[in-house]
């Protein structure tokens, strides 16, 4: 039962400094669960701005955006942060993990900030999720002793710790060599097709767009396709 | 909110780079260290030089002034009753330096609530008899037990007991000066003479140094009932009488009261030592400077340290931002972090100070001055503690909220972007 999981409803953006600059042109598409879809687009076309805007972490737009069918305009800070902790999985171009933290930590706080199992539970979801992604033998290892590849893979596992409603890729292949990348894609491709995961993934990879299910290309601040 | 969980995160980046946070502890430790030795010391010494005064300063001293009559006969006259009366070339009558009824007042100042306690006394002057030359001098009969307890003055005894004073019939404490001038030996007879020319023998029994070269060169000690039977008084006559408040700030209003209700002289130390006020206050101004000083330097230097590491870790930042903790969950971890540096240096602040302060106290000091004192003094007043663990916890939180509520407020984009 497809239901509609993100919707973006006249999205515009521009900066102003230092001339005002148009980077987002009313833009307007929504995505269904278990859709796998990418945003691909030449450099400066706006995606990864977009990408930011659908993530809740940029508030400064124009328009509507609605996640779980709820409106995101005019949440207060602390509520979006619940949104993006419940609903939305992260997977940056650089890994970004925290240093600080064992890879099991890593993955376990997203969980821990959510509340909504015991911390042996959350352990346990953790454990499970490195286990699919292969690297359930690095958890105890500081984020900082992993390879690029394992920290991305650590990064996913991350994202899927709440179980959450969409997973957002910002350039996640782009740091990675060939093979590392086809590892990603086909982890990204496996959570869409085996566990029904909504994936929303920006990328400039057009190796990698076109397996996806969904293209949508952008050029200017329009999506043109 | 999960406090827990934002215990746990702001333990592990405090862990993580252990050496960083062990040097801003080190930061707090030592400005907190500094800030307690300082000020303990220089306490210390203002005691010291207070305690010079004030341990041998009777808060309010009675005794009989010789001055004229402000009663003249002519104004007790009815008939110039309303004239303006003028006597010229007055002169100070009677000469009577005991108080009266001195007993009765001893009884009412005993019952004084505001009292601590009282010393009588008798002062009078005397010539030491040294072979054919006389050395001008003054001898205070003093009740040995009551000066002891509230004028230290077993303190300034150097050689021999006070307390002979009481047991020996007879017995006199010389001044250091006088005892050298007399060349007179512990257990020696020394012979003296009043004005009114009574000759008596008395038997050194200890010498006194008081710090204050000049009066130990005239002065000397007696029990009040040699001194009473050296000026061939009954038990009842007394000078002086020297009385210690509770509160040392009542003084004047003590003296005044007593003047009226004793009909004598009453002084209080405010008056008698107004340069001594003046002092006391410049070296306690004194201190509270340095003392802030201290610790304004100490608390840029906690802000810097911790606004540093704050800006080292804006990665974090951004990445719990990113998954899901909110401004205020990054706040409180920030404010976790500064507070634990703050509590755990300051804490390690307190006993650095206390060791500084005791290795001080160990230090010797020698100075003739001051006979009592071997070691420099140093003060351990419990408020200086209770400022430095308060104002550590204080400055660590202030240095941790504003870079935390800057934390608080970043855009993740832009750090996330930014790379």
């Amino acid at each position: 039962m497809a239901h509609t999981v993100l919707e973006a409803k006249h999205i515009s953006k521009s900066f102003h400094d230092p001339v005002t600059i148009q980077v987002l042109n009313n833009i307007n598409f929504s995505i269904d669960s278990g859709e796998f879809v990418s945003v691909t687009g030449k450099s400066g076309c706006g995606k990864s701005t977009l990408l930011y805007i659908l993530s809740t972490m940029d508030t400064d737009y124009e328009g509507d955006l609605l996640i779980d069918q709820v409106n995101m305009r005019g949440k207060a800070e602390d509520e979006l942060a619940r949104v993006r902790n419940e609903k939305i999985g992260f997977v940056f171009q650089f890994h970004y993990l925290l240093n600080e933290f064992t890879v099991l930590k890593n993955v376990m706080l997203p969980g821990l900030k959510l509340q909504k199992y015991p911390e042996q539970e959350v352990e346990y979801r953790a454990m499970e999720r490195l286990k699919i992604l292969g690297i359930q033998e690095q958890a105890l290892k500081k984020a900082n002793q992993l390879s690029g590849g394992e920290k991305q893979r650590v990064a996913i596992a991350r994202a899927l710790i709440n179980d959450p409603l969409i997973i957002m890729g910002d350039e996640p292949t782009g740091n990675l060599d060939k093979k590392n990348s086809e590892n990603v894609f086909e982890i990204f491709k496996e959570l869409a097709e085996t566990y029904r995961q909504t994936l929303l993934i920006v990328t400039h990879d057009q190796n990698f767009a076109e397996r996806t299910h969904r293209i949508i290309e952008m050029e200017d601040g329009r999506i043109i396709r | 909110m999960n406090y827990k969980l934002i215990v746990s995160i702001a333990k592990s980046l405090l862990l993580a780079r252990w050496r960083q946070t062990l040097v801003a502890a080190i930061g707090v430790t030592f400005s907190i260290g500094m800030f307690i030795t300082l000020l303990g010391f220089m306490n210390g010494l203002n005691d010291l030089l207070d305690g010079l005064i004030l341990n041998r300063t009777a808060h309010v001293r009675l005794f009989q002034e010789v001055k004229p009559n402000p009663n003249q006969p002519v104004n007790a006259s009815v008939d110039y009753s309303g004239a303006y009366n003028f006597i010229q070339s007055i002169k100070s009558s009677g000469g009577r330096l005991d108080i009266y009824n001195s007993a009765a007042i001893m009884r009412a100042i005993r019952a004084d609530q505001r009292v601590l306690g009282f010393a009588p006394r008798i002062t009078t002057p005397v010539l030491y008899n040294s072979g054919v030359v006389d050395i001008n001098g003054a001898i205070n009969g003093i009740d040995v037990v009551a000066e002891n307890e509230l004028f230290f003055f077993n303190d300034y005894v150097t050689t021999g007991a006070a307390i002979d004073l009481k047991n020996v019939a007879n017995s006199i404490v010389l001044g250091k000066g006088v005892a050298d001038k007399l060349l007179a030996e512990m257990g020696d007879m020394i012979q003296v003479t009043t004005s009114k020319g009574e000759l008596l023998s008395l038997k050194v029994v200890g010498y006194f140094q008081s710090g204050i070269q000049e009066f130990d060169k005239v002065q000397s000690y007696t029990s009040i009932a040699t001194a009473q039977k050296l000026m061939g008084k009954s038990n009842s006559y007394v000078t002086d009488i020297q009385i210690k408040l509770k509160d040392i700030d009542q003084a004047p209003a003590v003296a005044k009261e007593y003047a009226a209700l004793f009909q004598t002289d009453a002084e209080d130390i405010q008056t008698a030592n107004s340069q001594f006020e003046t002092g006391s206050f410049v070296r306690t101004l004194i201190s509270y400077v340095v003392g802030i000083t201290l610790l304004i330097v100490a608390g840029f230097g906690i802000y810097n340290i911790l606004n540093m590491m704050i800006y080292e870790k804006m990665d974090s930042i951004a990445i719990l931002k990113a998954t899901g903790f909110s401004g205020k969950d990054v706040k409180l971890i920030f404010l976790g972090i500064a507070l634990s540096i703050g509590l755990f240096g300051g804490f390690l602040g307190l006993i650095l100070g206390l060791s500084l302060s005791l290795l001080i106290d160990q230090i010797p000091f020698n100075t003739a001055a001051l006979p009592t004192i071997k070691t420099y003094p140093v003060n351990y007043d419990l408020v200086y503690y209770i400022i430095g663990i308060v104002f550590s916890i204080v400055t660590t939180f202030f240095a941790g909220y504003f870079p935390a509520r800057k934390a608080s407020k970043i855009d993740p984009v832009l750090i996330i972007r930014g790379k």
